[in-house]
């Protein structure tokens, strides 16, 4: 089981009910639970899409889009369904929130799926699962079959005349179908290829129905909203930054773990203080703040508070709050070799650009890190992680480029120790290829 | 069903898939879930195992295939009974995940998608499992094993040898 973690600095909003056996319904009702997805059947669409919108709820996915603008985009009248469906498919390295929402808290997750059905009018939402977590997965399971026998889900909800099912769904691995479009893809049952946008998942979805798609930490946070009030929501984070986020510290940190911080938290404190520093006393280096996608950033450089604009504004991502603690005895090119082969190993071959590009990048890398690599490589690897940027259908080909570009660019140094035949001044393990 | 799905699939395992395919508004969403779940049971997809999907969901065997390649979970060979599978990305790596990798290797005795001679065990690197904070990780089938070190390792894969010896003794019902 994995281990919880707690620091005085934590604000407990979404995490408020884990480790208190809130997985049986019985007591997540104790708790205050489904009160929330009451209300919301009480008011009525347009206010609760008004409370999200004020309540500054950005996406936890990453991409950070404001989720009530989100719901806002699907058309009130259409001729199909309409369907809300909640990625679970975490799979960004450095994130593992949404391991703990499952297993802790399944029916934040249902009653989220409610209330954001509820706000557009769909019938039915989907929660997806990535393969590996087949036992969160039983987990959601029992929940959906103890909301049904509840009356909660069902073809009259709370006693209501309104319809709401939900179906859970597993994945069979695939980081790319993380990506809005291609995780539709897969639910129909395809490879998990992504769509061409325009038309957007709000207009053209699911089954071709309009699909509002949510990570699984934004859902599990929409209840809190609600039984907060957006105001009180909002004021927790930073300007325009609503609520908290459940921030993965992983990597080099004494305490690592999962911790719930307001948005717009000290990223310095949060590796110093909560995370109680770097192991064994070492120096930082350097530390990739919102999953593997996201450029790095230097020691000097992380004195910003933690919300979408500020990382932003220092060059990088919030993306999915797991911040990745890198000490001064860890080789870059060796990290960046690490992160290029995930990404070349998930790529789905689509686009040329990233299926190329990742690929090429994969093998200058090997081949520098092994200290075969030649000046003009250095150079070589930027212009190819450049020509990525932008040039893909979805977003992976810029989410391998990114950091590729950030370590070429701030640790030029490093990649010039590895030229002509020098050992790498910390390798041991010579990279496994995978197939 | 004919016969031949009785004898393909326990009965369980059939009955579960005959509830699948009414689970969606579309039959073919059952694909995914229904070609994990027959793995689960029969090791792998057979090609057998393939065309029983096939025909439950009504699509081309072909279709099953372009399908089922895409995702790393499925495969068509058989693994070992116990599929230890070893995460190095990033997070992992950190916290010694080669180290621990290099120990399974040792103490199974098989590399990357390797078998034991027994059946018992194959291996994997694998890519993030979302066990990033509770690193290096690894997943055993489907069980986590968080926080680990390379002395762990031989009280792993004790212990699962130790299970499949006891689940010899008494076969599947």
């Amino acid at each position: 089981m994995p281990r919880l973690v707690s620091h005085p600095d934590e604000v407990k909003i979404v995490t408020r009910r884990f480790g208190k056996g809130a997985a049986e319904i019985d007591r997540y009702i104790e708790l205050g639970g489904y009160a929330a997805a009451k209300k919301c059947l009480a008011q009525g669409p347009d206010w609760i899409i008004n409370e999200m919108k004020a309540s500054g709820l950005r996406g936890r996915g990453g991409a950070g889009f404001p989720a009530g603008m989100k719901w806002s985009f699907v058309p009130k009248q259409s001729a199909k369904p309409k369907y809300v469906l909640v990625n679970g498919d975490e799979s960004e390295p450095g994130t593992c929130k949404d391991h703990l929402i499952f297993l802790h808290d399944p029916h934040a997750v249902i009653e989220g799926t409610i209330i954001a059905g509820l706000a557009i009018g769909a019938k039915m939402g989907f929660i997806y699962l990535r393969g590996e977590y087949r036992y969160l997965l039983e987990i959601m399971e029992k929940a959906v079959a103890d909301a049904y026998a509840k009356g909660f889900l069902g073809s009259k909800i709370f006693g209501s005349d309104t319809e709401f099912q939900v179906i859970t769904q597993t994945g069979a691995g695939a980081y790319e179908v993380g990506e809005e479009s291609a995780l539709m893809e897969s639910l129909e049952g395809k490879r998990g290829v992504p769509r061409i946008k325009p038309p957007f998942p709000a207009v053209v979805g699911l089954y071709g129905g309009p699909t509002v798609i949510n990570n699984a930490e934004t859902i599990a946070s929409v209840p809190h909203v609600i039984e907060m009030g957006a105001a009180a929501y909002a004021a927790v984070g930073s300007p325009r930054n609503g609520g908290t986020r459940l921030f993965g510290i992983s990597g080099h940190v004494e305490r690592p773990g999962v911790y719930e911080l307001p948005m717009g938290y000290n990223l310095k404190k949060m590796i110093y203080e909560v995370a109680g520093g770097v192991r064994g006393g070492r120096k930082l280096k350097a530390v990739v703040p919102g999953g593997s996608s996201t450029p790095v950033l230097l020691p000097e450089e992380i004195d910003i508070g933690m919300d979408f604009d500020q990382v932003g504004k220092a060059g990088s991502m919030l993306g999915s709050g797991g911040v990745v603690v890198i000490d001064d005895q860890t080789c870059i090119v060796e990290f960046a070799l690490r992160t290029i082969s995930f990404y070349q190993h998930e790529s789905c071959g689509w686009c040329i650009p990233c299926r190329e590009g990742t690929d090429w990048l994969k093998k200058s890398l090997t081949r520098f890190h092994a200290g075969f690599g030649e000046a003009k490589d250095i150079d070589n690897i930027q212009y190819l992680a450049e020509n990525m940027m932008g040039r893909t259908f979805c977003p992976l080909g810029d989410a391998a480029a990114m950091p590729t570009l950030g370590f070429v660019k701030k640790f030029r140094k490093e990649f010039e120790e590895h030229l002509n035949g020098k050992p790498c001044p910390f390798a041991k393990h010579p990279q496994v290829a995978m197939v | 069903m004919n016969q031949e799905t009785i004898t393909l699939f326990s009965p369980k395992l059939a009955a579960r898939l005959d509830a699948l395919v009414l689970k969606y508004p579309l039959r073919r969403s059952a694909l995914i879930p229904m070609l994990l779940y027959a793995q689960d049971e029969i090791g792998y997809l057979s090609d057998a195992v393939v065309a029983e999907v096939a025909e439950r969901i009504g699509i081309t065997e072909l279709d099953v295939r372009n399908v089922a390649t895409y995702y790393s979970m499925l495969r068509f060979k058989p693994a070992g009974k116990y599929n230890v599978q070893v995460c190095t990305n990033i997070s992992c790596m950190l916290r010694g995940a080669y180290d621990l990798y290099e120990r399974f290797q040792e103490e199974l005795g098989i590399g990357h998608k390797g078998v034991t001679a027994d059946g018992v065990f194959s291996l994997e690197e694998v890519e993030c499992i979302g066990a990033c904070c509770w690193a290096p990780a690894i997943q055993v089938n489907y069980d986590f094993h968080d926080e680990l070190t390379p002395g762990h390792v031989p009280g792993i894969v004790a212990a699962y040898r130790g299970r499949a010896q006891s689940e010899e003794k008494v076969p599947h019902a």
